[in-house]
């Protein structure tokens, strides 16, 4: 059977990680080769690299980091962040990562997933998601950090994404992200339940429960973290056997 | 020095393959080639896809590399990845595209029941079962998990050609061989180690 996903995920600012709390204040967790093979070592099904490099032309700072890592760990690397264009796509791919991330670009274009996905194919392209209740059971696509709304439903969004060609879907609870309060698992199933493409449920884990609750109840089919990780607090492979102890198919040797 | 080449008509990002292969060729030359003469000169043949499979099909004959490709499947080591693989085939439903044929079967799109819940494309870590002993198969147990992502697959035409098979919707097959060819739906290039075994017994294989 098919197994779940654990992915750690690697915020890089100026060529380190590091993680935002509610994305504000940030704290340095360390060099993301370094950190990315071990992740690699400890059974991690993916990584993914989120560029938060706020000035334009520092972005180019993270190309030697997937380069590098792409040549020692050999599992499927995404990036994302600030990617605005088909020739952004295509420097990150040759870089080393298999799938890029698009966000706000998608919204203002949408027209480049479509574009993307045809010149890369489905499988390299997933849109990213940030999402904020809105009312009961209603949840609005944001952008910058939370802080502006884009007017779209995020449900509808992520329909419309896949339809244009997405091959995945990160989603991000921006009422619980950096929260470690859990994903949002009414917003997470109801974006799984709507979509045939696979979803990534992303924002707010803080124990090894969550990551399970993000699978059983959310219906993700790949769940991601950052914090629990990085600061050794939990390993990757411990997640991994608390989700099969709950009876989720993992994999479990590496 | 043995010639490695990774067959390069546009599709997809090979570099990922050549990292995985340098990563485990200790006296080999790994290169990326578009070149129809360094096809014909490598001494094995790896043949990535990634993407639409018209459009795989439609580069490979307008970069004039088909025929490199079928003369390394008729002798070399080759070694078909994803939608590679797929190409070897007579036919795909992926926009009704005829295929290379060197291997009987049909490339068929996952329909997974409605309501099932499952997601196409078919993206992650599956266990690949053997179907028989192989070479390539050296030190991987059966059952291990390989990184998958299509859409569509192989149905191969004669079952003796099937090395392997995986479980998703229904049991597919997940890798196939017959004389010097073997190819595989999944990426070993992302696979971890279980991969990189799977290419370092590539290099080592002499069928």
């Amino acid at each position: 059977m098919l197994a779940k996903r654990i992915i750690p995920c690697l915020d890089v600012n100026a060529g380190r990680v590091v993680k935002g709390i509610n994305f504000v204040s940030l704290r340095d967790a360390g060099d993301p080769v370094e950190i990315a093979r071990r992740y690699g070592q400890e059974g991690a099904d993916e990584i993914t690299f989120l560029d938060i490099t706020a000035s334009s032309d520092d972005r180019d700072l993270i190309l030697p980091i997937i380069e590098q890592v792409a040549d020692q760990v050999f599992i499927p690397l995404t990036v994302g962040g600030g990617v605005r264009s088909v020739g952004d796509v295509r420097r990150l791919l040759n870089a080393g990562a298999d799938k890029i991330s698009l966000n706000t670009a998608a919204i203002s274009n949408p027209a480049l997933v479509a574009e993307a996905a045809g010149k890369f194919g489905s499988q390299a392209i997933v849109v990213a998601i940030d999402a904020k209740e809105t009312a009961p059971g209603r949840w609005g696509v944001f952008t910058h950090g939370g802080r502006n709304a884009a007017g779209l439903d995020a449900v509808a969004w992520a329909r419309e994404v896949a339809r244009l060609g997405a091959g995945e879907i990160l989603l991000t609870s921006m009422d619980r992200d950096g929260t470690r309060q859990g994903f949002n698992l009414p917003l997470t199933r109801a974006v799984a339940e709507a979509v045939s493409v696979p979803v990534i449920a992303s924002g707010g884990v803080g124990t090894l429960d969550h990551l399970a609750e993000g699978v059983l109840e959310g219906k993700a089919d790949a769940v991601l973290a950052a914090s629990i990780f990085h600061y050794g607090e939990y390993s990757i492979a411990a997640a991994k056997r608390h989700m099969a102890a709950k009876g989720i198919v993992m994999r479990m040797s590496w | 020095m043995e010639r490695v080449v990774v067959v390069d008509y546009g599709m997809g990002n090979l570099r990922s393959v050549e990292r995985a292969l340098k990563h485990v060729a200790a006296d080999a030359e790994v290169s990326i080639s578009s070149s129809p003469e360094a096809v014909r000169n490598a001494h094995r043949v790896v043949f990535p896809g990634q993407g639409a499979m018209p459009d795989c099909m439609r580069y490979l004959r307008e970069t004039g590399l088909e025929d490199a490709v079928r003369d390394a499947a008729d002798r070399k080591p080759f070694l078909g990845i994803c939608v590679g693989m797929q190409m070897l085939l007579e036919h795909s439903e992926e926009g009704d595209t005829p295929g290379l044929g060197i291997l009987p079967g049909r490339v068929r799109r996952f329909a997974p029941p409605e309501g099932s819940g499952m997601k196409v494309p078919h993206m992650g870590w599956n266990e690949v079962a053997h179907d028989g002993a192989h070479p390539i198969w050296s030190g991987i147990a059966s059952d291990e998990r390989f990184y998958f992502v299509h859409s569509y697959y192989c149905a191969p035409g004669d079952g003796e050609v099937t090395a392997a098979t995986c479980e998703y919707s229904l049991r597919f097959t997940a890798a196939l061989a017959r004389a010097n060819i073997f190819a595989t739906q999944f990426h070993p290039e992302k696979s971890h180690t279980v991969g990189l075994s799977l290419y370092r017994n590539f290099l080592a294989w002499t069928p």
